[in-house]
């Protein structure tokens, strides 16, 4: 089912690009992970994952593009899928997740959270 | 020469995947309290997609793109769910 192409024949300019989009994508989710363990509050962890859902899988995404594309020799697109999902996603997912954190803090009488207005 | 440059920096790029893996794991065991938990499930999901999209590249298939793409998936509509469990489900108080 998986066939294996023979990348031997890519050109080295795509090969440079690809390894350099994929370095960066790898590292900027991992400062994100690293940035998850080290902040202090949720309010300042919930920044930190969001460099790997907007940089980093995008540029793995554009990296597997280009990949793909000077492999087939025709433009492949699909990745667009993913990169448009995470777009569309990832904004309302912590939305609602620091709304329900803000929820509970203020439930339970947290001091330092903002008090609700009006 | 191209082949093995991609060979190496796709090596690099899943080890820092896999250790970015390990410590958003650590902060789903350690979290002190259940949103920090959510929050590091969403980055575990985001980037077991992205990990699968190296997959990809390593081998040349379309069938690691699939993947990544019902991971997304399953895992907007996983933390979409836990996150309105934290906002309504306090059921013990």
């Amino acid at each position: 089912m998986i066939e294996v192409i023979e990348v031997a024949d890519i050109p080295l300019w795509a090969a440079i690009l690809t390894s350099l989009l994929l370095l960066i994508g790898s590292g900027l989710t991992l400062i994100g992970a690293v940035g998850l363990l080290r902040l202090g509050s949720f309010y300042e962890r919930v920044h930190a994952p969001t460099l790997g859902t907007t940089l980093g899988i995008g540029s793995v995404l554009i990296a597997s593009m280009l990949f793909f594309s000077v492999l087939q020799t025709r433009p492949v697109l699909h990745e667009l899928l993913i990169a448009a999902f995470m777009v569309v996603t990832t904004p309302i997912t912590l939305t609602l997740l620091a709304r329900a954190a803000l929820y509970r803090d203020r439930r339970e009488g947290n001091e330092e959270v903002p008090a609700r207005r009006g | 020469m191209s082949a093995e440059l991609l060979g190496w920096s796709i090596f690099i790029s899943q080890i820092f995947l896999g250790l970015a893996m390990v410590l958003a794991a650590v902060r789903v065991l350690w979290g002190p309290r259940a949103q920090d938990r959510v929050l590091a499930l969403d980055t575990v999901y985001v980037i077991a997609a992205t990990l699968l999209l190296t997959f990809g590249i390593r081998t040349g298939g379309t069938l690691y793109f699939e993947a990544a793409l019902v991971i997304a998936l399953l895992g907007f509509v996983g933390t979409a769910a836990l996150a309105k469990f934290l906002m309504r489900g306090e059921v013990i108080e």
